[in-house]
C-alpha cells in the first residue's frame, strides 16, 4: 500500500455507512503506536485511537490474512457485486497462493506435479464449473482427463489438478476481479471490537510505507482468514534440535530439507520417516523414486505412531480402508463433508457429539494411490522399506553422525539408527500461538471450539464478538472442529465465502446472488471480462 | 456427486422436468415413438413421467448403498450407468401396459434412442451446468428448496 493510497481513502473515505457512527473523530496527538490505554481496553473508541495518533481508514469490509481464504472471501463479494472500495485485503504475503505454494514445495509437490485436490474444488471459480478435468482436456486436445473423472475412483486414482495449473488460475481471477488493488500490507496485530459499532483491525504497514508504525482499519465487518497458526515439532525432536543444534539430520517435511535427498545421492544412507498422512505419502515417493532413478541403496524406517491394520470403523457404514499402517481416502475428510450427507449431519451437533464425529471421520490418512501402493510393495519385497508401529521415546545424535531413535511400541523397545529423520507429521501449533487470534481470545467472548479451535456460527460468524451491527467471521484452518468440516480446503473456503456473503444479504450489506446474476457472472468468468 | 437423500430426490424431479421435458420436446418428433405427433409426445412425456416417479424408489435405494461408502459419494460413474436397469425397469413398464397415458408399447429402438438421449442429457446437466445457476446446489448435496 502506498502512502498516496493511504492518504486517498482517508480523505476519500469508504465508510458512508460508517460516517454517522463516528462523530468523535478528532486529530491525532500521540506517537501514531499502541497505547497501554489501547491494549488494556477490550473495546476502542476512536477518540481513543485519535488519542494515540493512530491514522484510521475507513473500509466497509477487511479480510485478513491474504491467503487462499480471504481471496475465495473477495472473489465471492465482487461476484456478488461488492464495489472493490468496499472491501481491503490485509496481508503481509505478495499474493494469495504464495503460502500455499511454499508448503506444497517444500513438501514435494512442485512444478508440474498435481496436488491432492478435487477436480472441481477451483479456488479461482465459485461454480467449480468447468472442472480443471475439463479445462486441461480442452487445452491439451485430449478426452483423457474427461475419461479419468467418468471412472473415477473406482477404476482409477481420484484425478487431481496439477499444482500449475491451480495457480495459473487463480492468477487469472485475480486479475479478473482486480485483487492486487484491494490489498493493504502489513501485519495485523489486532482485532478490536468498536465502540458503537464494527471493529478495529490495527495494521503494522509495511516499513517505509506509512507514516506511522501502525494504522487502524475501521470496519463494519471483518473476516479472519489467518491460515495455520503455525507448525509444531514432536517434542521428541524438539528437544533434539534444541540440544544437539542440529537442523541438518532431524527436519520436518514441511520446511526446506532438499539436502536430505541431495546427500542420499551421493552416498548409502538410512532415512527414518515419521506420520501416516498425505506428507509422508510423498516423501516417501520422492525417497523411492531418487531410489529408482539414481541406483541408489537407500533403506526407509517408517514410524507410524497410530498403525492400521485395516479396515476400521464402529459398523459397516461406517468403515474406512486401510492397511500397512496408513488410513486410506480420497482427501483429507470423507468426501461428503464438502456438500452431502456428512456436512448436513455435522452442522446438527454440537460438543462432545461433534468432537467423536471429527474423531471418526479424520485423523491421519492418505490416499490409495496405486503408484504408491506399488512402490511400497515393491520396498517390502526388497527389504529396504520397514515399517513398524512405535512413539519416539527420544532420540540423540549416533556413531557416524547419524541419528538414534529410541522407538517403544507393540514389538517393544527398539534402537533405530538412521542418517537422517524426516518428521512428517504435520503438528498444528495451538491457535493461541497467532497473535491475533490470542488477542481475540483475550479480548472478546470468543471460545474454543471442541477441537480446540475459534468457534464459529453456521454463517461463520466467530461466537461471541458481535459488536453492534458489525460481525467478525473466521474461516479455514481455524475453525477446524465446527459445524462444517474441512474449511481448510479449497471448497471449504468457499462455502465459507457463500455463508459469510449470504449472511452479509441478510444484513442488507450485499446482494445475494440468485440464478439470473449467477448465470451472468459464470459467462463473464469464461470470457475473462471483469466482474 | 455427494448427494443427501432430499437432495437426490430433488434433483432428479429437476433435471429431468427442465432438461429431460426440453430434450424430450426436441427429439420427439424424429424418433417414431408413435405414428401420430399428439400420440408421439403424449407417449414421450408420459415416458419421462415414468422415469421420474419411479426414480424416487431408485433414489431410495442407491441413498441405501451409500451408506456402504466411506466417503458418502456417488460417483459420476455410478449415476450414469444406472440408466442401464432403469431403462430396462421403465420398457418392463411399458411392455407391461401399466403406464399411464400410453395404451400400446412403443418400438423398441424408438424407446431406447428416447431413453438414451434424455438419460445423458440429465446426467450431463447434473455434473457441472447445474452449478451455473444454482450456486449453492453442490453444497447442499443436490438440494435446491
Amino acid at each position: 500500500m502506498t502512502e498516496e493510497w493511504q492518504r486517498t481513502t482517508v480523505i476519500g473515505g469508504f465508510g458512508a455507512e460508517l460516517a454517522q457512527l463516528v462523530p468523535d473523530r478528532m486529530p491525532g496527538e500521540g506517537g501514531g503506536d499502541l497505547t497501554n490505554e489501547l491494549l488494556d481496553a477490550p473495546v476502542w473508541t476512536d477518540r481513543m485511537l485519535a488519542a494515540a495518533g493512530i491514522p484510521v481508514i475507513d473500509a466497509p469490509f477487511v479480510t485478513v490474512g491474504g491467503g487462499m481464504g480471504s481471496f475465495a472471501m473477495v472473489d465471492y463479494l465482487r461476484i456478488a457485486g461488492v464495489p472493490p472500495e468496499r472491501i481491503r485485503v490485509l496481508t503481509n504475503i505478495g499474493f494469495p497462493w504464495q503460502t500455499y505454494e511454499y508448503l506444497t514445495r517444500v513438501s514435494q509437490i512442485s512444478g508440474d506435479s498435481r496436488i491432492r485436490s478435487d477436480s472441481s474444488a477451483r479456488p479461482d471459480n465459485i461454480w467449480g464449473f468447468p472442472s480443471y478435468a475439463l479445462q486441461e482436456a480442452w487445452q491439451d486436445r485430449s478426452l483423457a482427463p474427461l475419461w479419468h473423472v467418468l471412472i473415477e475412483p473406482v477404476f482409477a486414482d481420484y484425478w487431481t489438478p496439477r499444482r500449475s495449473m491451480v495457480f495459473a488460475a487463480m492468477d487469472r481471477e485475480s486479475r479478473r476481479i482486480g485483487y492486487e488493488k484491494l490489498i493493504a500490507r502489513g501485519a495485523v496485530r489486532m482485532v478490536r471490537r468498536r465502540f458503537g459499532g464494527g471493529y478495529f483491525v490495527l495494521l503494522t504497514p509495511d516499513a517505509g510505507t506509512s507514516r506511522t508504525k501502525r494504522v487502524a482499519y475501521r470496519a463494519r465487518f471483518v473476516h479472519l482468514a489467518v491460515g495455520y497458526p503455525g507448525l509444531r515439532y514432536l517434542p521428541d525432536l524438539q528437544a533434539y534440535r534444541e540440544e544437539h543444534q542440529d537442523y541438518e539430520r532431524v527436519v520436518a517435511a514441511y520446511e526446506p530439507h532438499e539436502h536430505v535427498y541431495e546427500t542420499l545421492k551421493s552416498r548409502a544412507g538410512t532415512v527414518v520417516v515419521r506420520g501416516g498422512g498425505i506428507v509422508a505419502s510423498r516423501v516417501l515417493q520422492r525417497l523411492f523414486d531418487d531410489r529408482a532413478k539414481y541406483q541408489l541403496p537407500t533403506s526407509i524406517i517408517h514410524v507410524f505412531r497410530t498403525y492400521i491394520d485395516g479396515p476400521h470403523g464402529p459398523h459397516p457404514w461406517m468403515r474406512r480402508k486401510g492397511d500397512h499402517g496408513w488410513a486410506y481416502q480420497g482427501f483429507n475428510y470423507p468426501k461428503s463433508v464438502w456438500g452431502g450427507q456428512l456436512k448436513a449431519r455435522m452442522r446438527k451437533l454440537d460438543g462432545q457429539d461433534r468432537a467423536d464425529l471429527y474423531k471418526l471421520i479424520g485423523g491421519t490418512n492418505t490416499p490409495r494411490r496405486r503408484l504408491w501402493q506399488r512402490q511400497l510393495a515393491d520396498g517390502r519385497a526388497g527389504g529396504y522399506y520397514r515399517d513398524l508401529q512405535g512413539v519416539v521415546e527420544r532420540a540423540e545424535p549416533g556413531p557416524g553422525g547419524g541419528v538414534v531413535s529410541y522407538v517403544t511400541g507393540r514389538d517393544g523397545e527398539q534402537r533405530i539408527t538412521s542418517d537422517f529423520v524426516i518428521d512428517c507429521t504435520g503438528l498444528e501449533a495451538d491457535i493461541s500461538e497467532h497473535r491475533v487470534l490470542a488477542d481475540l481470545l483475550k479480548n472478546t467472548a470468543a471460545v474454543r471450539n471442541p477441537l480446540g479451535r475459534l468457534e464459529v456460527e453456521r454463517h461463520f460468524e466467530v461466537k461471541g464478538t458481535a459488536s453492534g451491527d458489525g460481525a467478525l467471521y473466521a474461516s479455514g484452518a481455524a475453525t477446524l472442529g465446527g459445524y462444517f468440516p474441512g474449511p481448510d480446503h479449497f471448497v471449504g473456503m468457499q462455502i465459507a465465502a457463500q455463508e459469510i456473503a449470504d449472511d452479509l444479504a441478510r444484513r442488507g450489506w450485499c446482494e445475494k446472488i440468485g440464478p439470473v446474476r449467477s448465470t451472468v457472472q459464470w459467462f463473464k468468468w469464461l470470457a475473462g471480462t471483469p466482474v | 456427486m455427494v448427494p443427501t437423500l432430499a437432495g437426490r430426490v430433488q434433483t432428479r424431479l429437476f433435471v429431468l422436468a427442465s432438461a429431460g421435458a426440453i430434450v424430450t420436446a426436441v427429439i420427439t418428433p424424429f424418433i417414431g415413438i408413435a405414428s401420430s405427433p399428439g400420440g408421439a409426445y403424449e407417449a414421450a412425456y408420459a415416458i419421462l413421467a415414468t422415469i421420474a416417479v419411479i426414480g424416487i424408489i431408485w433414489e431410495l435405494i442407491y441413498h441405501l448403498l451409500m451408506q456402504w461408502r466411506w466417503e458418502k459419494d456417488w460417483p459420476a460413474l455410478f449415476g450414469l450407468v444406472s440408466g442401464a436397469w432403469e431403462g430396462a425397469a421403465v420398457w418392463l413398464l411399458l411392455a407391461a401396459h401399466v403406464v399411464p397415458g400410453i395404451s400400446t408399447t412403443p418400438p423398441l429402438p424408438a424407446y431406447l434412442l428416447d431413453f438414451i438421449v434424455v438419460w445423458l442429457c440429465a446426467w450431463l446437466a447434473t455434473q457441472g451446468p447445474m452449478r451455473v445457476p444454482f450456486i449453492r446446489w453442490r453444497f447442499r448435496g443436490g438440494r435446491l428448496v
